[in-house]
């Protein structure tokens, strides 16, 4: 896929040599024009992103030929809501010599990850801004307008807000609070207090059965416990890999399957609630529709 | 009290326990459900939560234990005795290492969806190739030393070659697993492991059962045995089968729980007098009190963290095979 994106760009730019040596010339030529022209705006010309969260929020934000490269989990569907575009776009492993040899104005990369490769960055001169993690749509709102102002594009962020904003105010109008929501995913985790699916429950105006239960972050719930809990409503996230694993056996458990079945169950594909974006509104209007217009918890059982 | 009467004594205080630990298994667990809740729901059928779960999680988790350990304890025993060999045991062999490979190649290709019984068959093929290698490898005499060198080296090679398997698998959950094929655990596990596992398990338990006589004629020697009207050849598939068998089948449901084939057996060798006929049916039980009692310590000791059997068995397991090595230097010197 890389290859693929690769070429593609060699070819948009009219350039069929594969000496590094030129490209690397042909990309300081370009930094050169950029720096030229954008004396006045100051306004990143060609940036990186090396983070499937800031991949995706950059897409969104950033004006036509701004972003240059996204990292390779942004072409990933398991992973990333905006496969379409990013597949347009160069791919970067977060490695540092790949991202150096971009010859990117600005590195744009998730506080926790690739540590090793910002340090080197910006060690060889190259600005990287960092953006922590989404864990409420608080923080969603926080970085759009970020990335907003850091690509010189606030009006566009400001659009997105407002977009999230009245995704989120309409599945505030079909709250069910008495309607229990337990998230179970490979392993026997759920999400409680303080991550963004939390919030993503919290705004579908459904109760989160792991922040009843007292537990905070990401924690493993034993099927036992959640069985006894009894939540009115299961959902775990649709993630399909090419073999299967022990921790996807959860899911044809026999008291899981007895438990979906009393229950309903819908899956809110992780793509969606990896990072906080507007389109994180989805997750939320896949739980509200889940939840049902009566009130009544049932769902229809899509497959884990 | 005569000999047969304390071996029934023995057996009848075994199987009490073994009973005890089968109970208890069954009411301990995350969710705190009281004693009598807990046994009242297994019997009623009601579908509710308490039904839910001692019925579908806590069943077979003390059912696979039981299982398991008695796998364990009587393929330690039929090794021992058959390869003449105070250390043999189907975890220091290879035996166990083998069907965790064997299991993770049928699992994680896929190869289980389309055919679920490729589970315990993989396991059992790789753990019969295991038991005959080392074998082969430790020859006629059966030397302890080479035998436990051979066993090293197919436990390594197996290790090596599930935890590639595991590396390589698209899945990026599967690596993370290898704890579990080299540890062994009984959390959640479910009823189709105990029916995918359990045909197996007691086929090789009667192969194994049958090798008593021969076994108590084989410690006067190889040579004596034939001539006392023992096949060596029937022994030798009788050994390798139930043991691939029994062992293969834990495994593929359960991961490699090591030591307990080899703890039982000498705990056990003194109180039925030395004879193998009367160690099988004795280990059997004891390794079902072991694996049930270290599957029950799991639980109490570390709620929540889902420790691994194999941690419990070996820091158990593993100071007695030292205690055994430095006996038979000893004795060897």
């Amino acid at each position: 896929m890389a290859m693929r994106a690769n070429r593609a760009a060699i070819s948009r730019n009219g350039v069929s040599a594969k000496s590094r040596n030129l490209g690397l010339l042909l990309a300081a030529g370009c930094i050169f024009l950029a720096t030229g022209d954008a004396s006045a705006a100051e306004v990143p010309k060609r940036v990186v992103s090396m983070n499937v969260c800031t991949d995706q929020m950059a897409i969104l934000v950033a004006g036509d030929g701004q972003l240059h490269s996204v990292s390779y989990l942004a072409n990933d569907p398991a992973t990333s809501a905006l496969v379409d575009v990013a597949r347009k776009l160069l791919v970067n492993h977060g490695q540092a010599e790949e991202v150096f040899l971009m010859q990117p104005d600005l590195v744009l990369a998730g506080s926790y990850t690739t540590r090793a490769t910002v340090g080197l960055l910006r060690k060889l001169g190259i600005p990287v801004e960092e953006f922590q993690p989404e864990t409420s749509f608080d923080d969603v709102r926080t970085n759009l307008k970020r990335m907003g102002d850091i690509l010189g594009r606030r009006e566009r962020a400001e659009a997105l807000v407002a977009e999230l904003d009245r995704k989120l105010a309409e599945a505030k109008q079909r709250s069910h609070p008495n309607i229990t929501v337990a998230t179970y995913y490979a392993n026997s985790y759920t999400s409680g207090a303080g991550t963004l699916i939390d919030a993503v429950v919290v705004a579908s105006g459904l109760t989160n059965l792991a922040a009843k239960l007292g537990l905070s972050g990401t924690q493993q719930l034993p099927l036992e416990l959640l069985v006894m809990a009894k939540p009115d409503l299961l959902v775990d996230s649709e993630a399909r890999y090419a073999t299967p694993a022990l921790a996807q056996q959860t899911f044809v458990h026999p008291a899981y399957r007895a438990l979906s079945e009393q229950s309903g169950r819908v899956s809110v594909p992780a793509k969606y609630t990896i990072c906080g974006a507007p389109f994180t509104a989805t997750a939320v209007e896949m739980l509200t529709e889940a939840a049902g217009p009566s009130g009544s918890g049932q769902a229809e059982g899509a497959q884990p | 009290m005569t000999d047969a009467a304390r071996y029934r004594t023995l057996l009848a205080v075994l199987g009490l326990l073994v009973a005890v630990l089968f109970a208890l298994s069954l009411t301990v667990g995350p969710a705190a459900i009281a004693f009598g809740d807990s046994i009242k729901a297994l019997f009623s059928g009601k579908g509710d939560a308490i039904a839910l779960i001692m019925r579908e999680i806590r069943l077979p988790r003390a059912l696979l234990g039981l299982m398991i350990g008695a796998t364990l304890g009587l393929s330690g025993a039929a090794l021992q005795g058959y390869l003449r060999n105070p250390l043999a045991e189907p975890s220091l062999i290879g035996v166990s290492a083998s069907a965790s490979l064997g299991a993770v190649l049928a699992i994680y290709s896929g190869l289980t969806v389309v055919f679920p019984l490729a589970l315990p068959l993989s396991a059992l093929l790789a753990a019969m190739v295991a038991v005959v290698v080392v074998q082969a490898l430790a020859g006629r005499r059966s030397n302890t030393l080479t035998i436990i060198l051979a066993g090293v080296a197919v436990s390594s090679l197996a290790g090596a070659m599930t935890s590639l398997a595991l590396n390589l698998s698209p899945n990026p959950f599967a690596a993370l697993e290898i704890m579990f094929w080299m540890l062994g655990s009984l959390t959640d596990r479910s009823m189709t492991h105990v029916w995918l596992a359990a045909p197996f398990m007691l086929a090789g338990w009667m192969l194994l059962l049958m090798l008593g006589r021969a076994l108590d004629a084989l410690t006067l020697g190889a040579d004596t045995a034939t001539s006392m009207g023992i096949d060596m050849r029937r022994v030798q598939q009788l050994a390798v089968l139930g043991t691939a068998s029994s062992v293969g089948a834990a495994t593929a449901v359960a991961g490699a729980i090591g030591f307990v084939g080899l703890v039982v057996p000498h705990l056990l060798r003194p109180l039925v007098g030395a004879r193998p006929s009367r160690l099988l049916p004795a280990s059997a039980l004891g390794g079902a009190a072991v694996v049930l009692a270290a599957d029950i310590l799991v639980r109490l000791v570390a709620p929540g963290r889902d420790l691994k059997l194999g941690v419990l068995t070996a820091i158990v397991g593993a100071p007695f095979f030292l205690w055994l090595v430095y006996r038979e230097r000893r004795r060897l010197a």
